[in-house]
């Protein structure tokens, strides 16, 4: 898999605790081509947060390697934007501004006025046009992560890390951002590594599922989902998503450790 | 808009008037306790000594406070970005507040004896950096790593992370403490103040006062300081308007 955008090999990584290193990746292989959407699942607390991490360039692997578009991760790198279950606006800055911050680390070759243009048409794309001027506090939580979404494109990054960028919303505005973000993708395409809790989220959003073994987490299972046409939201209610979800349970419980690894599934 | 300034005005009448009512009922002579309606004749008195002795308190007091803030900000960042300097300076600091301040200010003046205004100055800083080192320290440390990590991912140094996320973010905190600071910078001028003997100051009226068994001038000088603590906490309050106003709710 050498056109593979993301490359995560073999990669180990330990905390230091006070009762000793607590392993919390174990040979966890991950290889998302470019323009793929990969969704990680797994049990609480098996090393989903630090796989991101490792991606982002925030910390490095005590082994194996984390390539990026041919170039193996040392350290931060501008290609790459995040999004959290936190959506973190700067709650002195208005959404526009919040939505610029990037722009402001990053060298870029737009000018000021691209720069807010750029800005502008990324919250009229998910449905944010006329708060520009807004302060964080004066928005619903899921216009916040709409908001926060926009921030982590702007500086049109290769990669996107979501993680749990849903988490906190009630079901139907996540739905509705579910939507937003498969709107988002086709307008302004970029490879994304999304970690979820939500087996319906992966399905809709991704078009390969990942499972994490329990920790320390490796690969455990890879399911991949058809992209071949558009979806929506009915597709979750046909036998087809009833079946994948069905597996995907399962595999989580094997994760879990509550079924036996070469058990049927339920 | 008017009951905003009716309402304060209205409560302080009334203290006046509750005050001038217990002095009165009790038939207090003014050497156990000064009413309101003595004070008129001490400030019209000492007008003149009033307005010179108040404008050194209030300069020692702000410069005091001035430093207090350049030295709890930078403590308060040190504290605040490392672990280690928390804990070894966290105990130190703490043990330290926990001095009455009373008891440094004779040793301060001895130390620079005749030094008035460093001594005076000295003492407000000693007394007011405290809160704004803690309030600055707690604010970064407790900053979300998600808001770290927002800027570091696209590269961002420290410095870009501290004036873009972690100073604005900690401001609200900074002005509570800044609020309490103020107060606390004017009780430790008057203790310098009123001790040191030959002192200056508001301080040093009263101390006069007291000599003198002018009981109308001692309660008018303390009427004085409650003025200008008003006039500087308010101050802060419209600094932090202007510098943090994003922090407040708007009520819905």
């Amino acid at each position: 898999m050498s056109d593979a955008l993301i490359e995560i090999k073999s990669v180990r990584h330990a905390y230091q605790t006070a009762s000793g290193p607590l392993p919390v990746l174990d040979g966890l292989e991950v290889s998302v081509p470019e323009g793929g959407f990969v969704a990680v699942v797994g049990p609480s607390g098996c090393g989903k947060s630090t796989l991101t991490r490792l991606i982002a360039g925030l910390m490095k692997p005590d082994e194996g390697e984390v390539w990026l578009h041919g170039e193996r991760v040392k350290g931060p790198r501008s290609t790459v934007g995040m999004a959290f279950q936190n959506p973190v606006l700067l709650e002195w800055r208005s959404i526009l501004k919040n939505v610029m911050l990037p722009l402001e680390i990053v060298k870029t070759p737009m000018t000021a006025a691209q720069q807010e243009a750029r800005a502008r048409e990324l919250l009229a794309l998910v449905g944010l046009e006329g708060f520009e001027d807004k302060r964080p506090s004066e928005l619903s939580g899921g216009m916040r992560q709409r908001a926060s979404l926009c921030r982590s494109l702007v500086h049109k990054p290769e990669v996107l890390i979501l993680d749990e960028p849903f988490g906190a919303l009630d079901a139907f505005t996540r739905e509705d951002l579910w939507q937003t973000m498969l709107k988002v993708k086709e307008e302004e395409p970029f490879t994304g590594v999304l970690i979820t809790h939500d087996l319906r989220e992966s399905i809709f959003l991704a078009d390969q599922v990942i499972v994490l073994s329990g920790r320390p987490a490796r690969t455990q299972y890879v399911m991949d989902i058809p992209t071949n046409r558009t979806r929506t939201l009915d597709d979750l209610y046909t036998p087809e998503a009833a079946e994948r979800l069905n597996i995907l349970r399962h595999q989580i419980e094997i994760a879990q450790g509550r079924a036996p690894a070469n058990g049927e599934a339920a | 808009m008017l009951s905003k300034i009716a309402v304060p005005l209205a409560a302080m009448l009334v203290f006046l008037v509750l005050w001038e009512a217990i002095v009165w009922i009790n038939d207090w002579p003014n050497y156990i306790m000064a009413s309101p309606s003595d004070l008129p004749a001490a400030y019209s008195k000492f007008w003149n000594l009033f307005l010179i002795m108040g404008w050194q308190t209030l300069w020692r007091t702000v410069l005091g406070l001035i430093l207090a803030i350049v030295f709890g900000v930078v403590l308060g960042m040190v504290m605040g970005f490392s672990r280690t300097m928390r804990d070894a300076l966290y105990p130190l600091l703490v043990g330290f507040n926990a001095i009455p301040k009373a008891t440094i200010v004779p040793i301060v003046a001895l130390l620079f004896v005749g030094a008035h205004d460093f001594n005076t100055v000295l003492i407000a800083f000693m007394i007011s950096f405290f809160p704004i080192a803690v309030s600055v320290s707690i604010g970064l440390s407790t900053l979300e790593p998600e808001y770290r990590d927002i800027l570091r991912s696209l590269g961002a140094s420290q410095s870009t992370i501290f004036w873009k996320i972690a100073l604005p973010k900690t401001l609200p905190e900074f002005f509570g403490a800044l609020k309490v600071a103020v107060t606390l910078a004017f009780i430790g001028t008057n203790l310098m103040e009123i001790v040191s003997p030959h002192g200056r100051g508001l301080g040093a009226l009263f101390d006069s006062g007291k000599t003198n068994s002018d009981y109308p001038l001692m309660f008018a000088v303390l009427i004085a300081l409650a003025l200008l603590g008003i006039v500087l906490y308010y101050i802060v309050v419209w600094l932090e308007r202007v510098f943090a106003g994003w922090a407040e709710r708007q009520p819905t």
